[in-house]
């Protein structure tokens, strides 16, 4: 009896537990982020556009394009800078940019042609960066501020696949709400000397601001004027080792940096490294032991890269995995990057 | 109100289920040193003790009352020489159903193997930091970054709690002694399996 009972309680636990983790999930995730003050409701609000329009940029706001752009399952992006009048960034440290308080940042998401969501980070503080998504109508007249927690399965990007706006928790989880903000724009992803083969690379478009532009109009304090003749670039002979590195730095340095806002965990890749020698920081992720288990490999034997066998490689399975606990990245996409994993199994099984 | 109610309903089952509560002081034994700030610690102590971190992260064995927590095992999460045959499905109204040990569960997520939360370096939480420990309660991902964390771990609870409660698990969890005990990792539903 006293057995039965106590199997029933704590069956009754776990499933109260269970149950109330759908009813407080909203809750928790909204706060997790509290903002300083009522972001605007509508994107037309917060400085994007020249007007009501939606579609004329403001005076001042600047298109940038990262030379390795972060996968997006496919989607199609615009990213745009506003920096207060006057102000500059600190690049007192030139791989780890400090912005002015006021800076923002937008990044638009396009689907077939049509906007679905434009995502605004916004330094509101010296110590605090907010971030929200507006979601776009179906006409694309209009963006609503979405709600802290996100709203799942807005746009189907493929069959049985669809797009999640995400809680404004799950942006702190890789930008961080202190120090590190935006991840597209530094020096190496503005750099002038871009990567021809970088993945899903696309040209310069005319007026697109550029490490160089940064470094003449002063917008960089103190300036690394050095980059104007020498720009930052993955330093490799090697192109397919070059454009790799470049997708890892875009796809997986957010958390994998070894910084003080990255994970301590896994393999850690340094941007200073990946610019002095690359082949260096590729050959640390060789044989390198991994936590997780590579399903073809020994128990216990799991290493990030085994040169020749890209399936005993814990970096390519989990990158092409889309699976929920092995997933990499764990967030922010539900389509493989079929053309990153292509040129990463390319890579890994012509090492030796 | 449906989330009041359901509060009350917890804690008033949570205080039912009283095997844990009882050896907390066994949890405590098991610390390997009393490092860092000795009202934190117990604290942090007290927490595990009244949240019932114990129910899920410490296997269960049959003791003369029925099934409690082996206290042997302290906070070592679902052993890994625990051999379990792959879980039975759903059906006829069930949606779950958990591992004699109650350290593993099978329900529409997959299977979930509760972790080890003692510090050892490379099975348990010995590498990791306190801000990754707050960030995990507070975004619900794995070491605050990476995936979801599964169900039964109430995280939207957990993520309630103040900065300073959160830091006091840790430390608490950081002072004990650490043992090695490789969790498995979890199996995802067939249908999300890709």
């Amino acid at each position: 009896m006293r057995l039965r009972f106590a199997t029933t309680a704590l069956a009754a636990v776990l499933v109260a537990v269970v149950v109330s983790q759908q009813v407080s999930r909203a809750a928790a995730a909204a706060g997790a982020a509290l903002d300083p003050e009522p972001l605007p409701q509508h994107l037309t609000e917060t400085g994007l556009y020249a007007s009501d329009s939606g579609s004329v940029v403001a005076p001042g706001v600047r298109q940038f394009l990262p030379q390795y752009p972060l996968w997006s399952d496919g989607m199609t992006k615009r990213r745009w800078i506003f920096l207060p009048k006057g102000t500059s960034i600190n690049a007192a440290s030139e791989l780890a940019w400090q912005f002015p308080v006021g800076t923002k940042f937008w990044k638009e998401f396009r689907l077939n042609g049509r906007r679905i969501e434009t995502r605004l980070s916004w330094k509101a503080s010296a110590t605090q960066w907010v971030m929200a998504s507006y979601v776009w109508n179906e006409d694309g007249t209009d963006a609503v501020l979405a709600p802290a927690e996100g709203v799942n399965g807005v746009a189907e990007i493929a069959p049985g696949r669809r797009h999640s706006i995400p809680s404004r928790s799950d942006c702190s989880a890789c930008h961080g709400t202190i120090s590190m903000g935006p991840l597209g724009f530094n020096a190496l992803q503005l750099s002038n000397d871009r990567d021809p083969n970088a993945i899903h690379g696309d040209p310069l478009g005319e007026g697109t601001l550029t490490l160089a532009d940064l470094i003449t109009e002063n917008l960089l304090s103190p300036a690394p004027t050095h980059f104007i003749a020498n720009p930052p670039r993955i330093r490799t002979s090697n192109p397919a080792t070059r454009s790799v590195l470049g997708y890892l730095t875009a796809n997986c340095m957010m958390c994998h940096s070894g910084g003080s806002d990255g994970t301590p965990l896994g393999p850690a890749l340094a941007m200073g490294e990946l610019l002095q020698d690359a082949d260096a920081a590729a050959r640390n992720l060789v044989g390198r032991p991994s936590s997780w288990q590579v399903p073809a490999a020994a128990e216990g034997h799991s290493v990030v890269v085994h040169p020749g066998s890209p399936d005993l490689s814990a970096l390519f399975v989990r990158l092409r995995s889309r699976a929920p606990s092995s997933q990499m990245p764990p967030l922010g996409t539900v389509i493989r990057d079929q053309q990153a994993v292509d040129a990463i199994e390319r890579w890994i099984s012509s090492m030796r | 109100m449906y989330r009041g109610q359901l509060t009350t309903w917890v804690l008033a089952l949570g205080l039912a289920a009283v095997p844990a509560s009882l050896t907390w002081h066994e949890t405590r034994a098991l610390a390997a040193e009393t490092s860092g700030d000795p009202d934190r610690l117990d604290r942090g102590a007290y927490l595990v003790r009244i949240m019932g971190c114990n129910h899920c992260h410490t296997p269960y064995k049959l003791g003369p009352h029925g099934p409690e927590p082996d206290m042997t095992r302290a906070l070592t999460g679902h052993p890994a020489d625990f051999n379990l045959s792959p879980a039975t499905s759903g059906g006829d109204g069930w949606v779950w159903s958990g591992a004699a040990t109650n350290t593993a569960f099978s329900g529409p997520w997959g299977v979930s193997f509760a972790a080890n939360l003692t510090p050892d370096s490379e099975t348990g939480l010995g590498k990791w930091t306190e801000d990754m420990f707050i960030a995990t309660m507070k975004t619900g991902r794995h070491q605050g970054k990476g995936r979801q964390i599964l169900p039964p771990m109430p995280y939207e609870n957990l993520g309630n709690l103040s900065d300073e409660d959160i830091k006091s698990l840790f430390a608490y969890l950081q002072s004990l002694a650490p043992v090695r005990n490789r969790v498995p990792s979890p199996i995802d539903a067939p249908e999300v399996q890709r």
